[in-house]
């Protein structure tokens, strides 16, 4: 039972090992080690049938991207403490507004892409206030807009065009500059990579610094770690999360007008699920549903690893059906991951 | 040990007849209660007798029903504990100070962070300095805390009340008041919480501290006050009585 105590020295390899216990304790870290390992699996199965070749690597990353872009902000949102549901609904919704003002109202439709995005912050911000005013859980008030904005987009889209879906966009005015700003792709060695890449790691970097760097990044962890310790400190909580709950539907519109653009048509039921599937890639990408822990890098990568099974999946052969499969079961195995890097990381810093 | 401060000088907090009721109980019940520069004051009395509620009124949580505060010889009324902790009114509870998922320099600036701009254009939290301030000034407390980028959930309960009580004192407080502290801790981590509001002392920071243990009001109280009931019973100089006295005081069979 005897205890020795080492003297206390300055010694360098501490610091260094501070270092790397931080980056081991990083929530991103079974997310990063997820993708890389979702990669390699996906090379050796369906390696010689178009996964690795880059048209193969643009094509998940397209749809990482769509979905990076959503996981990324509910993200924020979930470190702040709050939940949003609505999302998917409020992409069906953003993509109606645009295409009803464009071919029934003839707005031009970059002007009905930015009326749709005051109707997307008009709709978070009442989600916000909704739920900071009723006190109720914001799973309850958003499972409320899933279906108010659905029903809301379905009833209204067909009362003004007498169908649920729109197309021909690309004939409406206004379309060419959604199209340079949503719509392109870039051209890397004879393939396409579309813009939606760009925007997704474009706001990934931003909400990055954002949660690092910034004081608003500061108050949303303590808005999702302890609400009522970081008000008597004098963090405007109720305005955090108010804005976090804005920047979440800014995000579904950006989806909507991406996916408007490239496809040319609105349909009302697009983005039906789209809530479930961000929260499983920010889940994966180390976001804890309690809040105030998590990184806007790990929902990144949850969305790459994602975008890398649905279309992995594809280059296989695999008939995709199975895909929901795979989304259930690395969602509950990211979390036990997840949890036991935490846990790990805890008692090495004791 | 115990020399008379209050001579002369000018009392920190006056709290004058201060009344509170709920429905038809009086909770605190004409109260008035002086705070003299670097006297420790331990708030002594049963469960129920009103000792929180009337610290709630000095920090801003309750509006008085009547009565009066006076800060350095100003009235004061705070609609919230921020108002009073931008008054220099700093309460530290055993719960909710702290965020425990942030770390010791972030919650010592949580809502006040220095910032500067990166590139001269974005404005961003100024961490090196927030590092460098806040081992300054747990130095000065005598706190040692091995690494303070640990979030709070890790560490211990003595650590926690070391982090705000660094907090409070960073940002100049002119006084300090403690709602059970020591309550959930270790006879060592209770005795680095003495250790603290000794210092505060010698830097004549004002402290109200609400305790059960009588140990703890002993090892740190310059002054004992007394409640029963919502009312005063007592105002003593902690040298004067024994802890008989005290409890005959509490329970009203004196
Ligand atoms: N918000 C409230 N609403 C109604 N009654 C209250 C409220 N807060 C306190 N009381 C009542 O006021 C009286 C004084 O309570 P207070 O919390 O101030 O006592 P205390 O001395 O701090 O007790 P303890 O030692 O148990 O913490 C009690 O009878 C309590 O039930
Ligand atoms: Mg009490």
């Amino acid at each position: 039972m005897t205890s020795r105590t080492l003297p206390k020295t300055s010694d360098e390899r501490l610091v260094e090992a501070g270092l790397l216990k931080r980056l081991l304790t990083r929530p991103e870290l079974g997310a990063l080690g997820g993708a890389i390992l979702v990669w390699i699996i996906f090379a050796i199965i369906a390696g010689n049938r178009g996964f690795l070749t880059l048209q193969g690597t643009a094509s998940y990353l397209e749809v990482s991207s769509y979905l990076g872009i959503l996981a990324v902000a509910i993200a924020l949102l979930m470190i702040g403490g709050e939940f949003d549901l609505s999302i998917g609904s409020m992409i069906g919704a953003a993509g109606a507004t645009i295409a009803v003002l464009g071919s029934v109202f003839g707005v031009p439709l970059w002007l009905a892409s930015l009326i749709a995005l005051g109707v997307a912050l008009l709709v978070g911000f009442v989600n916000g206030v909704m739920v900071i005013r009723t006190k109720l859980p914001s799973f309850i008030i958003t499972l409320g807009s899933l279906f108010i904005l659905r029903g809301l987009t379905i009833a209204l889209t067909r009362i003004f065009t007498g169908r649920t879906q729109v197309g021909s966009l690309d004939q409406l005015e206004g379309y060419e500059v959604l199209r340079l700003l949503f719509g392109g792709s870039i051209p890397i060695g004879g393939a396409n990579f579309p813009v939606s890449i760009v925007w997704w790691l474009a706001i990934a970097a931003v909400a990055t610094w954002v949660l690092m760097r910034t004081r608003f990044g500061n108050w949303i962890f303590s808005a999702g770690g302890n609400a009522e310790a970081a008000r008597n400190v004098g963090v405007p909580v109720s305005r955090v999360k108010v804005t976090l709950f804005m920047a979440t539907a800014a995000a579904a519109w950006l989806v909507a007008t991406i996916q408007l653009t490239v496809v040319k048509s609105a349909d009302t039921l697009r983005g039906t699920q789209q809530e479930f599937i961000a929260i499983i890639a920010a889940v994966i990408g180390g976001n804890l549903l309690t809040g105030g822990y998590g990184s806007a890098v790990g929902a990144a990568l949850g969305a790459l690893i994602f975008g890398m099974v649905r279309q992995g999946i594809v280059y296989a052969g695999i008939d995709a059906d199975w895909f929901q499969v795979f989304l259930g079961a690395m969602l509950i195995v990211a979390v036990l991951v997840n949890n036991f890097i935490r846990d790990q990381a805890e008692k090495a810093r004791r | 040990m115990m020399e008379k401060q209050n001579t002369g000088t000018q009392p920190v907090l006056q709290a004058v007849n201060l009344t509170k009721r709920f429905g038809g109980l009086v909770a605190v019940n004409n109260v008035s209660l002086d705070i003299y520069p670097g006297e420790v004051v331990a708030l002594a009395g049963d469960n129920g007798a009103g000792k929180s509620t009337l610290i709630k009124m000095i920090s801003g949580v309750y509006r008085p029903d009547a009565g009066h505060i006076y800060l350095e010889g100003r009235e004061i009324t705070m609609a919230s504990p921020l108002e009073a902790r931008s008054l220099g009114i700093e309460t530290i509870y055993q719960d909710l100070a702290l965020c425990e998922n942030l770390d010791a320099t972030v919650n010592i600036f949580l809502g006040r962070e220095p910032t500067k701009r990166l590139l001269g254009l974005f404005k961003q939290v100024d961490r090196n300095l927030m590092l460098a301030e806040s081992n300054k000034v747990l130095d000065r407390l005598d706190i040692h805390i091995p690494n303070l980028r640990r979030p709070i959930r890790q560490m211990s309960g003595g650590q926690r009340q070391a982090v705000a009580i660094a907090r409070a004192v960073y940002w100049n407080a002119r006084l300090v008041i403690m709602d059970e502290p020591t309550a959930a801790l270790g006879v060592p981590e209770q005795r680095k919480v003495h250790e603290l509001i000794h210092t505060l002392k010698r830097q004549n920071v004002p402290v109200i501290i609400i305790s059960h243990n009588l140990q703890d009001i002993f090892a740190v109280a310059d002054r004992i006050v007394v409640m029963r009931r919502g009312h005063k019973v007592g105002d003593v100089p902690a040298g004067e009585v024994t802890d008989d006295d005290l409890v005959a005081m509490m329970v009203g069979s004196a």
